[in-house]
């Protein structure tokens, strides 16, 4: 190392030309890769292809039909929606929407295959045609019929008429969803801006899981499109503002768009899409690319303030920051690339993303860097007090009061700790994104006026096939779906004996007193054969029996809950079917809504040994590369208690731990090591190369890097808190989270750390180890 | 003056390329010769089983017996009754079928005892939860769609006509249809069914065709697979007779309940 130290930097002068353009190949050999990045358009994405959840409900899924859909919802501004000018619009959306691509059925209030019995005749037919000439009579029947069916109220139909749902159910052949689902929803738009612009008097809403995959894409480029140039914009400021100088800031700026664009590039040559939190990779890119070119030019500015020539300052700054610089890059990537323990792949992706970009930057920082600062003309005014008037001071009253500060910080982390359990796992994934994307509004009005988003899918097996027919089996469902009906979380359920109930009825002249289930099997299995023979294309029961009519699907919609909530509701539906029940197979909750459920938890027992890894990596690297178990094991201090404080704080504030941060931890770890790293270096070299005691060479390690600490700290807790602002809360939430982590990492570092370093290496000197490292 | 018209027949015939017929007059040609050459087997009763298959790899069952009577003019009569499984064993379905205009159609029911009209505009829904439509179960008459004739084309050995053919009742589920109609048999070898947004839905397969009565082809095995769902529904017939005397009596809502 103290070879590579020395002739490097030379070496590098001597071929500056040809640094700069073998940089330049490599960068757009990586981000040629540009051309290939997805954005994905699938909550998918975010289940591990392994994941029991995913499993469970593509059986299900497999067993009945897919059930993506966009649902329209339209809610005419006079709150009635049996008119004959609204319903009218109704079969006309409901007419048109078959001709979304990949749809294969569409249900509405105008197309429900209404029942009812003349003598012997069973008539089957739409409860609304030609809805233009309808009298009020028949407005009034269709009402009447409407809010009272089961299968539609608080399905299709609110309870008091004012709004009406549209349900398209999509088949994507999901060959390549980024362009499926886009196109399925710029058809939906357009249809409903037609009946917008002919129908001004009705809104119309849009939601259902097809809006919410596209948001997925929708909000990522937002992001990248609204939060990637304003970090570019505030960076630059800051670093022209704490750096100063037109060259550095400039050569920066290359090296950080260098970064970036290779980063992406060759992560899409490794096939990963962007998906929200992987469309943060190129702001977290530029957070810590920056922090390199920081280190590299606060010193050769300060070098040159003294007095030595530009080269010289650059053989300097170089010589003291290779190794550093290195050893921060290398811990932040273990950190960042041990997020591909998680569960959720866009994690990963972001990971390996953000991974890359540092490797880029660490080349660019040591290489481009400096070849071109010593091309382009560099002022700085000389300086001739030799130290750091702030930083000294504050290295003095951080060295004279060291046990009350030790104490003090103690004290403030234990208060911070014993917060901790005040963080509950909860997450709401239709909060996933904020108020400024549609799918967010809309989905809250369908809520709260309609139906809801979120539902819990059962498949119920009866014991052999055609056992949906054996009226102790049916009887049990029912109970089980009015049992979900009782519970304030419900707001529909979908069962088919309510079909069951209504043909029965039907079969006996309209006689209410036969709206119930069959007696015998035979019964319930001729009229569902009668149904089933009258149904038209698309509105079949495919979707809620099985082949063999041995299981039907049951499903519950639910107001919009936390994912603690609903692992609660299952819970008691488990319980509920166990007391209850003895001829419905064990039948687990399924569908997206327990997938996101679960996700949280999942996550963070693979992010907890993704984050011991890391810790046990980084840690060991430290313990190597300072050549000290002592002073490794030390760091460890420095860079666990960030984390801690900053969850502490989050109890304190929030409470609630979402998907995304879980991940903090591991992620923030590897990037405040850097400041433990800059410092120790500092620290180790003032004891072995000067022969310093503690004392001073702390004295020495605030001048030499306290200020580069300062503004890297500022760098990063801004990058991160522009990433807050992010329309996708998992963004905003663990930008937010990881700001405060690396805002203690810095108050840690500057006060706890000088502290135990002075007490556990008393104040003699160090004399014994100087041909070790020499940072 | 007979002569004569043969002689333009086959005149006609032999300058087919040469002479102006347009795509859609070769289509409705074929589709007539089709069914010229399917006529006159008067009634048929066969054994059907179907086998019902969903993404998962479940498979299930069915098997009933099929009766029909042929209809000079007017769609066929036809007369199911279930055999499988045992909680419809019994149950019969009679649908008098018309082209344009929704069949009339009975149900008896013996859990019941009762035989049930169903009215409904309805027939293209799933045919007992299968992926066929009783569209495209139901008697083939020419009127019911507009034809085209596209290509020739060999298929595994077979030459077929391919035909493009449009429905005209109001409430099917297809915007058109696909045929390879083999050359030899005047017999659809294969079918693609296109949804209200004419988008391929289904692909139906004919396979192992037998001539009976020296006249008249029948397939062995039907095949359809549902493109957009992965489910598909195999069926298989046995037992084909023909000219067995049936009559429109055996084909009356008033015998319904006495037909097994």
């Amino acid at each position: 190392m103290n070879w590579l130290e020395k002739s490097y930097p030379k070496w590098l002068l001597n071929h500056r030309w040809f640094v700069i353009f073998f940089c330049l190949v490599l960068v757009i050999a990586a981000a040629s890769g540009g051309r290939l990045i997805s954005f994905t358009t699938n909550y998918r994405v975010f289940f591990s292809e392994d994941n029991p959840q995913l499993l469970a409900f593509e059986a299900l899924e497999n067993t009945y039909v897919k059930n993506d859909n966009v649902l329209f919802v339209l809610a005419p501004e006079n709150g009635n929606v049996f008119s004959p000018e609204v319903l009218a619009v109704v079969e006309e959306l409901t007419e048109k929407a078959w001709q979304i691509p990949y749809s294969n059925r569409v249900d509405s209030i105008s197309n429900y295959q209404h029942t009812e019995a003349e003598e012997d005749d069973l008539i089957v037919r739409d409860l609304v045609t030609d809805a233009a000439s309808l009298n009020v009579q028949e407005l009034e029947k269709i009402r009447d019929i409407a809010i009272n069916e089961p299968l539609l109220v608080h399905r299709l139909i609110s309870e008091s008429g004012h709004v009406t749902g549209i349900n398209v159910t999509v088949q994507l052949p999901r060959l390549d969803e980024t362009k499926e689902t886009p196109e399925v929803v710029s058809f939906a738009r357009n249809l409903a801006d037609e009946i917008r612009t002919a129908h001004p008097e009705i809104k119309i809403y849009i939601t259902g899981m097809i809006m919410m995959n596209n948001s997925f894409a929708e909000s990522s480029k937002n992001d990248m499109a609204s939060i990637v140039p304003i970090s570019f914009g505030i960076m630059l400021f800051l670093i022209a503002l704490l750096v100063g100088g037109f060259t550095g800031t400039f050569a920066t700026l290359l090296v950080i768009l260098f970064s970036i664009m290779a980063g992406m590039g060759l992560g899409a040559y490794f096939g990963m899409p962007l998906s929200p939190p992987s469309a943060t990779s190129p702001t977290i890119i530029l957070t810590v690319a920056i922090a390199n070119c920081v280190h590299i030019l606060v010193t050769f500015m300060h070098e040159m303030r003294h007095g030595m020539s530009k080269d010289d300052a650059l053989i300097e700054s170089l010589r003291l920051n290779l190794q550093p610089v290195f050893l921060a890059s290398f811990t932040t990537m273990i950190g960042f690339l041990t997020m591909n323990f998680s569960d959720v792949p866009p994690f990963g992706h972001l990971g390996n993303f953000v991974s890359i970009g540092i490797i880029f930057s660490f080349i660019l920082s040591v290489s481009m860097l400096p070849a071109m600062i010593s091309l382009l003309p560099v002022r700085v005014k000389q300086r001739k007090d030799s130290k750091h008037p702030a930083m000294e001071m504050f290295a003095n009253f951080v060295v004279a009061k060291r046990t009350p500060i030790f104490w003090g910080m103690t004290g403030f982390i234990l208060l911070l700790i014993a917060a901790l359990p005040r963080n509950e796992l909860n997450d709401i994934f239709v909060h996933y994104f904020d108020e400024t994307i549609e799918f967010r509004t809309d989905s809250d009005f369908t809520t709260d006026n309609l139906t809801g988003l979120y539902n819990i899918e059962y498949s119920l097996k009866a014991e052999k096939e055609g056992g949906i027919n054996d009226p102790e089996f049916l009887q049990e469902i029912e109970a089980f779906a009015n049992w979900y009906r009782q519970q304030p979380e419900t707001l529909h359920v979908n069962i088919y004996t309510d079909i069951m109930k209504r043909l029965n009825k039907n079969m006996h002249a309209d006689d209410e007193s036969y709206y119930k289930i069959p007696d015998n099997r035979e019964l319930s299995a001729q009229y569902l054969l009668l149904y089933e023979m009258s149904l038209p294309y698309g509105l079949d029961l495919n979707n809620q029996i099985n082949i063999d009519k041995s299981a039907t699907r049951m499903t519950a919609t639910l107001k919009t809950i936390s994912s603690n909530n609903l692992i609660d509701l299952e819970k008691r539906a488990q319980n509920w079917l166990s007391k209850n029940t003895s001829h419905i197979a064990q039948a687990d909750g399924s569908g997206t809504s327990i997938m996101f459920a679960n996700i949280g938890k999942r996550n963070i027992s693979s992010m907890l040994l993704g984050t011991t890894v890391a810790l046990i990596l980084i840690s060991i690297v430290l313990i190597f590369a300072l050549r000290s178990l002592k002073i490794g094991l030390v760091s460890l201090v420095p860079n666990l208690v960030p984390a801690a404080m900053g969850f502490g704080l989050w109890g304190l504030l929030v409470g609630e731990i979402g998907l995304s941060l879980s991940i903090v931890a591991s992620m923030s770890l590897g990037i405040v090591v850097d400041d433990s790293v800059h410092f120790l270096s500092k620290y180790l070299r003032a004891r072995r190369e000067k022969g310093l005691n503690s004392e001073d060479a702390v004295r020495y390690a605030f001048i030499t890097v306290g200020k580069a600490l300062v503004v890297t700290s500022i760098v990063l807790v801004t990058g991160f808190l522009i990433l807050a602002t992010s329309s996708f809360e998992l963004n905003s939430g663990m930008g937010l989270l990881t700001a405060i982590v690396i805002a203690f990492a810095l108050f840690a570092d500057f006060l706890l750390l000088p502290s135990i370093l002075m007490k556990i290496e008393g104040t003699t000197n160090e004399k014994t180890i100087n041909t070790g490292i020499t940072a | 003056m007979k002569r004569l018209s043969i002689l333009a027949l086959l005149l006609s015939l032999l300058l087919n390329t040469a002479y102006a017929e347009t795509p859609e007059e070769k289509g409705l040609a074929i589709a007539n010769e089709a069914d010229k050459r399917d006529t006159g087997w008067t009634d048929q009763i066969a054994n059907m089983s179907m086998i019902l298959k969903n993404k998962q790899g479940d498979e299930h069952t069915r098997e009933m017996k099929i009766t029909t009577l042929e209809v000079q003019g007017d769609g066929d009569k036809s007369l199911l009754s279930f055999d499988n499984p045992k909680d419809i064993k019994g149950t019969a379905f009679l649908s008098h079928t018309h082209s344009l205009t929704p069949d009339d159609q009975w149900l008896y029911l013996p859990a019941l005892k009762r035989v049930k009209r169903i009215s409904s505009s309805n027939k293209s829904g799933p045919f007992v939860g299968s992926e066929y439509a009783y569209e495209d179960l139901a008697s083939q008459e020419v009127e019911k769609y507009k034809y085209k004739w596209l290509r020739d084309e060999t298929v595994d050995g077979l030459d077929n006509f391919v035909i493009e053919r449009f429905p005209q009742y109001e409430h099917s589920g297809y915007t058109r249809q696909l045929v390879w109609l083999d050359k030899e048999m005047y017999q659809p070898n294969k079918l693609e069914f296109y949804d209200r947004k004419n988008a391929l839905l289904k692909t139906l397969r004919f396979l192992n065709y037998s001539q009976y009565l020296d006249q008249y082809w029948r397939p062995g095995a039907m095949e359809m697979t549902n493109h957009q769902t992965g489910k598909s529904t195999t069926l298989t017939w046995t037992d084909y007779q023909f000219k067995s005397g049936l009559t429109d009596r055996d084909f009356d809502k008033n015998t319904l309940k006495r037909a097994r």
